[in-house]
């Protein structure tokens, strides 16, 4: 059985170039026949981390600090918008929506993703920051669910994985050059890091969504991610000569972070530039 | 690694009658024919990207994967493969996208690794899946496409396209494309 062995995008020029049809009702999934809302919720947050991630990067498009970092932080975004058309395509078929309107027709508050890909982009330092704490563990999540019980899950994972190996050796390596570099990019990597490290916590918290698939084996244990995450940054600080950040109090708690949909302000902006277009001009066709 | 692609001497041959083998080996030449968009060398089945041809209750399915997730030429091949096809067929015609197995570089074709070269693109590297370095090491002997040397350097790790980086040869001091290894 191929799991994925239907087509992702139909002839339709649409905003994303083709979108997938929802196919309302019943999709198959590991945790049973029915439509699953918790299946929904967890792949819109797979989703969702791809897609803001995404366009945060595509803001850097022609003011790069250099031309090769323009195009490095541009193509990462492309990858990421790729996974996040998989991963919405999925939503899509197990929701009943198509993929584009699932990227451009919610509001911030329907959206899913950490609050640390929805930071605004900063100085250079900023970004790297962000790219770095989430590639770390987005490599760490996506080898866990390259085994999931959900096949569709698995492939997209699987084929993620790939570029997101990349990512990580990328960013790890503008770390270790800034942090290790003069002593104002130094400042600037650390100030960055320190910064954004209260929403670091939400990537290894497990709300009630998660423990049900987790225990289905569909979902990956992110608690158990922190480990080799904490572990891969204190070597990669080490050569960076930053220092991990000690404050344990972390954004999201409670269950009341960005997977559960509170976001910070700065989502509904960038939404407003992402979903303009089509908001506007909803029939508009390429 | 084993190539997923299969080749009409193989199963559709076998198990089909003489017409439809006959057209399967034509609908291969015709994709064969089919040129990545971003690199005009090579085609799409020497890429790896075709992966399956077969003739299913008079429809055609032609399936394919993507190399990266984000790859803008995806659609371009599309529409591409459709045309090709409807030169060989007039039945109606599927494509289908899988994602498993993941494509890899090391599916490129040898000839196709050539050809690449040929055209100023240092091809990737074999062991594609292990090809992961320590973070904070490169490669430095990639094959300059045009003076030959294996002594080069990484300018960036992201190129012109999806699937490319940049070098720069030591010895005769051009850059370079490489085809990342993936």
């Amino acid at each position: 059985m191929i799991p994925d062995n239907q087509p992702t995008r139909n002839d339709d020029a649409s905003w994303v170039a083709g979108h997938s049809a929802g196919h309302p009702g019943d999709a198959p999934s590991a945790l049973g026949p029915r439509p699953s809302s918790l299946l929904l919720d967890y792949v819109l947050r797979l989703a969702d981390n791809a897609l803001v991630l995404a366009q945060r990067l595509g803001e850097w498009v022609g003011k790069g600090p250099v031309l090769e970092e323009d195009i490095a932080s541009t193509n990462v975004g492309l990858d990421l918008l790729g996974q996040a058309r998989l991963w919405l395509a999925y939503a899509g078929e197990i929701g009943g929506r198509c993929e584009d309107e699932l990227a451009y027709f919610r509001d911030s508050a329907d959206f899913r993703n950490l609050l640390l890909v929805e930071q605004p982009n900063g100085n250079y330092a900023d970004t790297i920051a962000r790219q770095y704490l989430f590639d770390q563990w987005h490599v760490l999540l996506l080898a866990e669910l390259a085994t999931s019980h959900d096949a569709r899950i698995a492939a997209i994972a699987a084929k993620a994985l790939t570029e997101v190996r990349y990512h990580v050796e990328r960013s790890s390596g503008w770390l270790i050059r800034l942090g290790d570099g003069t002593a104002l990019s130094r400042a600037r990597m650390q100030a960055a890091i320190d910064a954004l490290w209260m929403y670091t916590g939400e990537m290894f918290s497990i709300d009630a969504t998660e423990r049900v698939l987790i225990d289905g084996g569909i979902a990956a244990d992110s608690e158990a991610l922190h480990a080799p995450w904490i572990g891969a940054l204190q070597s990669v600080f080490a050569d960076a000569t930053l220092t991990v950040p000690a404050d344990p109090w972390m954004q999201g708690g409670r269950g009341r972070g960005g997977k559960q949909g509170v976001h910070t302000e700065h989502l509904s902006r960038l939404l407003a530039e992402m979903q303009v277009l089509p908001r506007t001009y909803p029939e508009a066709r390429w | 690694m084993t190539k997923p692609m299969r080749h009409p001497s193989a199963t559709q041959v076998a198990h089909s009658p003489g017409p439809t083998a006959d057209r399967t080996a034509a609908i291969w030449r015709a994709l064969g024919e089919v040129v990545d968009p971003e690199i005009p060398v090579v085609s799409v089945v020497e890429l790896g990207i075709v992966r399956d041809i077969a003739c299913r209750d008079g429809e055609w399915v032609v399936t394919v994967t993507p190399t990266y997730s984000g790859c803008p030429a995806t659609r371009v091949i599309e529409t591409d493969v459709r045309a090709a096809v409807a030169k060989v067929t007039d039945a109606p015609l599927r494509i289908v996208t899988v994602l498993t197995p993941p494509w890899s570089s090391d599916w490129i074709a040898p000839e196709a690794r050539r050809k690449l070269a040929a055209y100023g693109i240092a091809p990737p590297r074999h062991g594609a899946a292990s090809a992961s370095l320590p973070i904070g090491f490169q490669r430095t002997d990639i094959r300059c496409p045009n003076c030959g040397s294996v002594r080069s350097e990484e300018l960036a790790r992201f190129g012109s396209t999806a699937c490319k980086a940049q070098y720069r040869c030591r010895d005769c001091l051009e850059p370079f494309d490489y085809f990342k290894p993936h």
